[in-house]
């Protein structure tokens, strides 16, 4: 398989990454180099074969219902670009 | 007082606790390394405000009996690992400004344990790369040069910060992260022990998610005693990953000495592959002697997926890695482009703020899991990556105890020398390591020799789940068998005298 | 389910009858402490960005652990529902960008959802029950809150909301109208509050309604869907579920083709509306989430929960009917309220005495269910104790009083008397009816003598008795026990 440049634009576009009419087409080429680099995994016989999910099997801890956590605010929003008050401000969305 | 920074970090240690020396003056020797060493980029940050103040709080303890395990001991930190108010870049242009409130798990459980922090290691841009060319803050420059050139040579990656400043002496150990090679390869490139434990045996808490299946934290030491050392402090259960294991920590240093007579030793015959220089076979074959001379058995075996580990990497890697690196979206923090709206401030923040590796990882990540592809690639990805796994199931089932490999198919190379033109040469600079993570499995990579060119040469040895120790007692008869090799002559430092004739 | 219309619940176009088939989604918040991979708090309300934790901010490095209580509370849920309960299940992530969504995925379970396929028994009317298939109940976090009315140029982002536990209870498209779709939300709703797995708590968003609806003439195919997000209210959902069909049929009548969209409901305007910005078409990328581990249990885990269960509304029905001997749709009434279903057995056995389960279901279900309706509440929310229905209801069964006078005494309890008992009012109020022959004997000779015409017409037209009973009830000023005037009146009048 191997994508062309409409592809790169739509996967670039569900990345949210920005790409200019210039870069798209060696993205495209290096895209396809990954690709066609992976391409011999098409023939491995993977017939009854279970994907991994986990790859060290153990069971998964599960926590209590106790609240230990929150009630920082100002540490949540420390780093924020923009807020204000005790929100994040963002351009405005539009549903 | 210069040979101080030239110690092991067991000696430094052990001497630290006889009050051989302070650990204020341990610190500031190193601090004075690191300011000389700025040529070879190998930090971020260097807080030695911070290393002042940590190590007088060491040379307290020390006084009142309290030392812990590593007390004093300088060590310097991978900028993937949070570190409460020092800023974290996992040397990324996205993470611009960010200063974590928090302290990763393993890096914490350093500090419980009485290190000294220099500072936060540069690396590829996060963790992906092999020869720390993708940092946002530039390249780190091996402190190994080619015999007769001074040709800028590579460290390695993802961690080659941490294992340049090994090397040169900047740090006594340092952590590292391993995704598909990163502890090891920049290891074997620079001469230094590196050790990606069993996935689970480190907390993955408050480091910068790369692909979280596979990600594992280990350190980078001068000697197999210095990373079994940290190895012991660094691992342990943590309710806040559960995808750790709640078993007890082994004493590591404790199992160098072990030996290895009786052990049986696989040698996978997948691993001979074209291409590889000679003096990486010779150099495999001279391992396979020493650990015979030592009474091991040697037996080969077959890992008969092995050719498929790095393609399937190169799926389930960016997949994961495509989703993870979706929080950095300019909204709670890091660097925000705006936009005309704000699907136009998410594409421009992350078009500036990442960098082209990571873009391009990002795309393969999002376009294997997109719909109509997912089960053609990502799926069909893990079920390789099972039968990655079964291979080595087999081999210890049949009573393998560890696997001998060479670590990295060719000795460091010189910057802008690969993956320029093809992203996939680059890529294979991993073809030895990636296995080991696909099946989460320990690998350890010791220096064994080195190259024509006079480049540190590196073994790995691939141990079963959750048995590091076994690792260590080889990698310790590897080390004592294995030549001298010199320490990498000080280019970078001013010359002598230097010092004095500044104003 | 059912591939066969009932003519009953077809509505009419200009060129025939159409059939709605719905669908629907019900997130319903988890009644829990904790987030359901952090430890904040859930609360609702709160100062913007207080019950939040750095792995609800999705900061670096941060790493979800599970809540045990979010997992034991979809099992009880699962099997409330008779369904089936998966021993292993795995989340997944949902990849996408929205400011509310700080991790750009919001962890879900997708390809193996904790509960599997279920059933619930609906009541739509007295007379009609239907059954909604389930096709599965899975966990997944919700998200925070985006404000957008600030400002015209930016929205405010609100994390408390980020990471709480929700339960996406998925049905079958088998519902057939507006009415059993309001019939369902409400059933659901009820064994979710008996289960105390989600307050239900509609306005304050617990239990939110996504509406799949799509229209067909009887006997074919289904049609194209639409999904009517976020639905808030069940009168709403019958609301756009009306309109909605109605729009869909006007396309198809005028020649044109339902698209398959995502529409808002607009109570304001009565319509639907497309959402025209998330049109774009989802690819939501999902993977098994490699920060967790599959969730696993065993059956026993399962058993112990399905012990700890409480009796679930249908077995209390079925009970209510066998054991108290009350019509069906008067136990459904009864048992669609928790507390009302309490109350009711608690004003029957109230003081270890058993009284007239009937005569205390009419009360609760008539004239204290109105009053309790008209005031907003559930019978067990008004002031009124189960101990004063009981001795209410003793009242009448031992004659002291009348159930007419019954129903002034429970006026006085409603509104002066608030905390008195029965007894006390009518003993203060001289209420005891009057039993006593002589004195009723007395009023009807007087009655009757008074009115001889009408003697003669009520000898030769019987049903006149009821106007003699009014006479006297009248001059015994109601106090007289109605029984003894009837039986009085008949004996004198000879009929
Ligand atoms: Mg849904
Ligand atoms: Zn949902």
């Amino acid at each position: 398989m191997s994508v062309d440049q409409a592809t790169v634009r739509r996967i670039a576009h569900l990345a949210r990454i920005k790409v200019s009419d210039d870069d798209v087409p060696h993205l495209q080429e290096e895209l396809n180099a990954i690709l066609r680099f992976v391409e011999e995994l098409a023939s491995v016989d993977v017939e009854g074969v279970e994907a991994m999910t986990s790859v060290m099997p153990m069971p998964m801890k599960k926590r209590q219902d106790i609240v230990t956590d929150g009630e920082i605010a100002d540490v949540i929003l420390a780093n924020a670009p923009e807020r204000e008050d005790h929100f994040f401000k963002v351009p405005k969305v539009v549903e | 007082m210069t040979t101080l920074t030239d110690l092991t970090l067991a000696e430094a240690r052990d001497a630290l606790l006889r009050k051989d020396f302070s650990a204020v003056e341990l610190a500031k020797a190193q601090l004075a390394e690191i300011e000389q060493a700025r040529a070879l980029n190998a930090f971020i940050t260097e807080t030695p405000a911070k290393a002042l103040a940590m190590a007088e709080a060491s040379d307290a303890r020390i006084a009142r009996g309290e030392a812990g395990p590593l007390e004093g001991v300088p060590l310097g930190v991978k900028d993937l690992y949070c570190t409460e108010g020092v800023a974290t870049t996992a040397a990324s242009h996205i993470l611009e400004g960010f200063k974590p409130a928090y302290e990763s798990t393993v890096s914490a459980n350093l500090w419980r344990d009485g290190a000294v922090m220099l500072g936060k290691l540069n690396l590829d841009e996060f963790a992906m790369g092999s020869s720390n060319e993708t940092s946002y803050f530039g390249p780190v420059v091996s402190p190994w040069r080619r015999q007769g050139s001074d040709t800028k040579i590579v460290p390695g990656g993802s961690s080659g910060g941490s294992a340049a400043a090994v090397a040169a002496r900047l740090c006594f150990g340092a952590t590292a992260t391993d995704t598909g090679g990163s502890i090891r390869q920049p290891a074997a490139f620079t001469g230094t022990v590196g050790i990606k434990p069993t996935y689970g045996r480190c907390s993955r808490w408050g480091i910068v998610a790369f692909a979280s299946s596979l990600d594992q934290a280990g350190p980078i030491a001068r000697t197999v005693r210095d990373a079994a050392i940290l190895m012991r402090s660094m691992a342990g259960h943590d309710p806040k990953d559960t995808t750790s294991v709640d078993a007890p920590v082994p004493d590591y240093e404790a199992a160098l000495s072990r030996g290895v007579k009786g052990m049986k030793i696989g040698i996978p015959k997948e691993y001979r592959i074209q291409g590889v220089p000679a003096e990486i076979d010779a150099l495999w074959e001279q391992g396979v002697a020493w650990l015979k001379d030592a009474g091991a058995t040697i037996v080969d075996i077959s890992l008969p997926h092995t050719r498929y580990a790095l393609p399937a990497y190169y799926i389930v890697a960016p997949a994961e890695a495509s989703s993870n690196l979706a929080r950095y979206d300019g909204v709670r923090y890091g660097l925000r482009v705006p936009g005309k709206d704000i699907v136009g401030m998410y594409e421009e923040t992350r078009a500036a703020g990442f960098g082209k590796e990571v873009r391009r990882r990002i795309m393969i990540g999002a376009y294997v899991l997109s719909a109509g592809y997912y089960d053609a690639y990502y799926v069909r990805a893990q079920k390789i990556r099972t039968l990655i796994k079964q291979d080595f199931d087999r081999a210890y089932a049949d009573g393998v105890d560890a696997i001998l490999t060479p670590a990295t198919p060719s000795a460091a190379f010189g910057f802008g020398e690969k993956g320029s033109g093809d992203p996939v040469e680059m890529y294979l600079n991993d073809v030895f390591t990636v296995t080991v993570n696909m099946a989460g499995l320990p690998g350890l990579a010791v220096p064994a020799g080195t190259s024509s060119e006079g480049l540190p040469l590196g073994l790995q040895l691939i141990g079963r789940p959750f048995d590091e120790e076994t690792l260590f007692a080889l990698a310790s008869v590897i080390e004592k068998a294995a030549p001298k090799i010199a320490p990498p002559p000080k280019w970078w430092a001013p010359p002598v005298g230097f010092a004095d004739t500044l104003p | 389910m059912t591939t066969q219309a009932k003519p009953s619940k077809l509505i009419k176009g200009a060129t025939g009858d159409f059939e709605i088939v719905i669908g629907m989604e019900i997130h319903a918040q988890v009644t829990s402490r904790s987030k359901l991979f952090s430890g904040a708090s859930t609360e609702f309300g709160g100062e913007p960005n207080a019950h939040v934790s750095l792995v609800d901010a999705a900061m670096p490095g941060m790493l979800p652990v599970i809540n045990q209580e979010c997992v034991a509370q979809a099992v009880r849920t699962g099997l409330g529902l008779e369904a089936q309960i998966n021993l292993r299940s795995v989340f997944d992530r949902k990849n996408y960008f929205y400011p509310d969504l700080p991790q750009g995925y919001q962890i879900s379970q997708y390809k193996s959802p904790i509960v599997g396929e279920g059933i619930v028994a609906v009541d739509v009317s007295p007379t009609e029950q239907i059954k909604v298939g389930i096709e599965r109940l899975h966990l997944e976090q919700d998200a925070g809150k985006s404000l957008h009315d600030q400002s015209a140029t930016e929205s405010l982002v609100d994390l408390n909301r980020s990471g709480v536990a929700l339960m996406e209870i998925v049905s079958k498209p088998d519902m057939r109208s507006s009415d059993e779709a309001r019939a369902y939300v409400t059933k659901l709703r009820t064994i979710l509050r008996y289960i105390g797995s989600c307050d239900g708590n509609m306005e304050q968003g617990s239990l939110r309604a996504d509406v799949n609806v799509s229209v067909r003439r009887p006997g074919e195919p289904l049609g194209t869907r639409c999904e009517i997000k976020n639905v808030n209210s069940i009168r709403f959902i019958g609301q756009a579920i009306e309109v909605e069909a109605r729009r869909q049929i006007g396309v198809i009548e005028d020649g044109g083709v339902v698209q398959q969209e995502t529409r808002l409901f607009d109570p304001g305007r009565g319509e639907t509306r497309s959402m025209r910005s998330k049109e774009e078409a989802h690819d939501y990328r999902y993977f098994p989430d490699p920060d967790l581990l599959p969730l696993e249990f065993d059956q026993a885990y399962v058993d112990a929960l399905k012990a700890g269960l409480p009796e679930l509304p249908d077995a209390k029905k079925e009970r209510f009917i066998t054991e108290y001997g009350l019509p069906a749709y008067d136990a459904g009434v009864l048992v669609a309220d928790k507390e009302t279903a309490d109350y009711y057995e608690a004003a029957v056995r109230h003081g270890g005495a058993t009284r007239d389960p009937k005569l205390v279901a009419n009360w609760l279900t008539g004239d204290v269910a109105a009053y309790a309706n008209s005031v907003g509440l559930s019978v067990a929310q008004t002031h009124i104790k189960p101990g004063q229905i009981a001795s209410l209801v003793d009242l009448i069964a031992d004659a002291t009083i009348s159930g007419k006078i019954a129903k002034d005494v429970l006026a006085i309890l409603i509104g002066d008397e608030k905390d008195a008992d029965p007894k006390d009012i009518v003993a203060a109020r001289g209420l005891q009816q009057v039993t006593d022959t002589g004195a009723i004997a007395a009023a009807v000779d007087a009655i009757i003598k008074a009115n001889p015409d009408k003697v003669a017409q009520a000898q030769a037209k019987p049903s006149m008795l009821g106007w003699f009973v009014g006479q006297v009830m009248k001059q015994t000023g109601g106090k007289a026990n109605p029984q003894a005037v009837n039986d009085e009146l008949k004996a004198k009048l000879g009929i």
